[in-house]
């Protein structure tokens, strides 16, 4: 019997995308459900009933549910096109660098891009350190794990997108080719690299997103 | 051969306690050092650069950081003995969400129950036992959250009952009375040699953490 696999994600959500070119690497057919998060679907609180959040990926109707579980779901089910390496100590390498991307990383980036422009430079510096921390692992490697698209490159993938997005936004430039030269190549790898790149959301629709969402914190954020 | 084992940890710690359970499971022979907390060594800061948090464990000189890395990390390396995760892909994935349950919901919400004052205290403190019979309703009949044997979730998840006492002190209020399922559950698994020999005293705890208010200057 042929499997069902079916992906809830909505068209902007870094985290779904990890699962997209999971999927896609791994030759993996699947259904896709867009979710509008105002209006959550019966069937999306069916199978996240504790936090109604995508993506979700649904395997033959059981639900896996948070975006780096979900990616090591695929790798163990579908074992071909490994994502993660087998070593343990690497392994776990990766799960911490993923888990610093979401956690630390993410926090700053966010920070710096709702910081009011005289809070920017403070809000900046936390940013570029973790950013440093980012740029020595990818020292002499193409991608994450060498010569191939891996579990951290696809956890990371969010960045090599918002980065070029937050710039253009704020008008500043973050990721320099000179401060961090591993870092703006990996960036270029990635968003060029055939299986990633037809996945990206329209820019132009993303730009807006963020802009509206930048300019409704910043509002708030207003002492009045 | 297991190799060099040490695991740099702060008694009180429920993360370290994990490893402590995980390792003794495993029958694995390790050294224990530990951490002055809440003063931090230079060993510490080698160790664990960018958190600068216990524990860490240390195999043949490589650092893992972050407990539930190095608790999957300590059952792929001595894999044939007690696995903690199961086989199955699918469970895999479910003993992780609930792994990270007990992370976002028992972890932040217990620690809010003696941190946080007034009315976001008590809402802490219904949200905390509102998070345990979450857990009561996975658990259901089954003896371990790892189904017939004590598994993963059940590791990163019974530390937290040795700081019960304290959170129940600083909070004034019971958790036993409202989660009976999950004092069964407990129960059973301190019954288990690796739980009972690894999880610290609720007194001392206590003592510890009444340093630790200090130290971050909560009244």
């Amino acid at each position: 019997m042929a499997e069902e696999v079916k992906l809830f994600r909505t068209w902007s959500s870094g985290y779904a995308l990890r699962i997209v070119w999971a999927l896609k690497l791994k030759g993996i057919e699947y259904e896709t459900i867009f979710e509008d998060l105002t209006n959550k679907s019966p069937s999306l609180l069916q199978y996240n009933p504790i936090h109604g959040k995508v993506p979700v990926l649904v395997h033959d109707g059981k639900p896996v549910c948070e975006s780096l579980v979900i990616l090591e779901y695929v790798d163990e089910t579908w074992k071909h096109n490994p994502l993660l390496p087998q070593d343990p100590c690497e392994k776990s390498m990766a799960r911490f660098w993923a888990n610093f991307g979401d956690d630390k990383l993410m926090k700053s980036i966010s920070q710096l891009f709702i910081a009011r422009e005289k809070d920017q430079d403070v809000a900046a510096v936390e940013a570029l350190e973790n950013l440093k921390l980012v740029e020595e692992q990818l020292k002499g490697k193409k991608f994450f794990h060498g010569e191939t698209i891996g579990y951290l490159d696809l956890a990371f993938g969010w960045f090599a997108d918002f980065v070029s997005i937050l710039e253009e936004i704020m008008s500043l430039k973050l990721v320099d080719g000179e401060r961090f030269p591993h870092l703006s190549s990996w960036i270029q790898h990635f968003i060029d690299a055939p299986v990633i790149r037809d996945c990206w959301p329209p820019r132009d629709k993303m730009i807006i997103k963020f802009q509206v969402m930048r300019e409704k914190y910043l509002a708030a954020a207003t002492p009045k | 051969m297991d190799g060099e084992v040490i695991l740099l940890d702060a008694y009180a710690s429920m993360f370290g306690m994990r490893l402590r359970i995980a390792l003794a499971e495993k029958g694995v022979k390790y050294e224990y050092r530990e951490e002055n907390l809440p003063k931090k060594s230079p060993f510490l800061f080698q160790m664990n650069p960018i958190h600068k948090k216990v524990p860490v464990l240390i195999h043949n000189g490589k650092p893992i950081c972050e407990s539930l890395i190095a608790l999957q990390y300590i059952d792929e390396v001595w894999h044939d003995k007690n696995p903690l995760l199961p086989s199955d892909p699918y469970k895999r994935a479910q003993a992780r969400l609930w792994a990270d349950f007990v992370d976002q919901k028992v972890h932040t919400l217990g620690r809010k129950t003696w941190s946080a004052k007034g009315e976001e205290q008590e809402a802490a403190k219904k949200e905390f036992i509102e998070a345990l019979k979450v857990l009561e309703g996975e658990l259901g009949e089954k003896p371990y959250f790892g189904g017939e044997e004590f598994g993963y979730v059940d590791v990163a998840l019974i530390p937290f009952y040795s700081w019960f006492h304290a959170y129940e002190t600083c909070g004034n209020f019971k958790i036993g009375t409202q989660c009976p399922k999950f004092v069964a559950w407990t129960k059973r698994s301190m019954q288990r040699e690796s739980v009972s020999k690894s999880l610290a005293d609720p007194e001392k705890v206590y003592d510890f953490f009444l340093i630790l208010k200090k130290h971050f200057g909560v009244e």
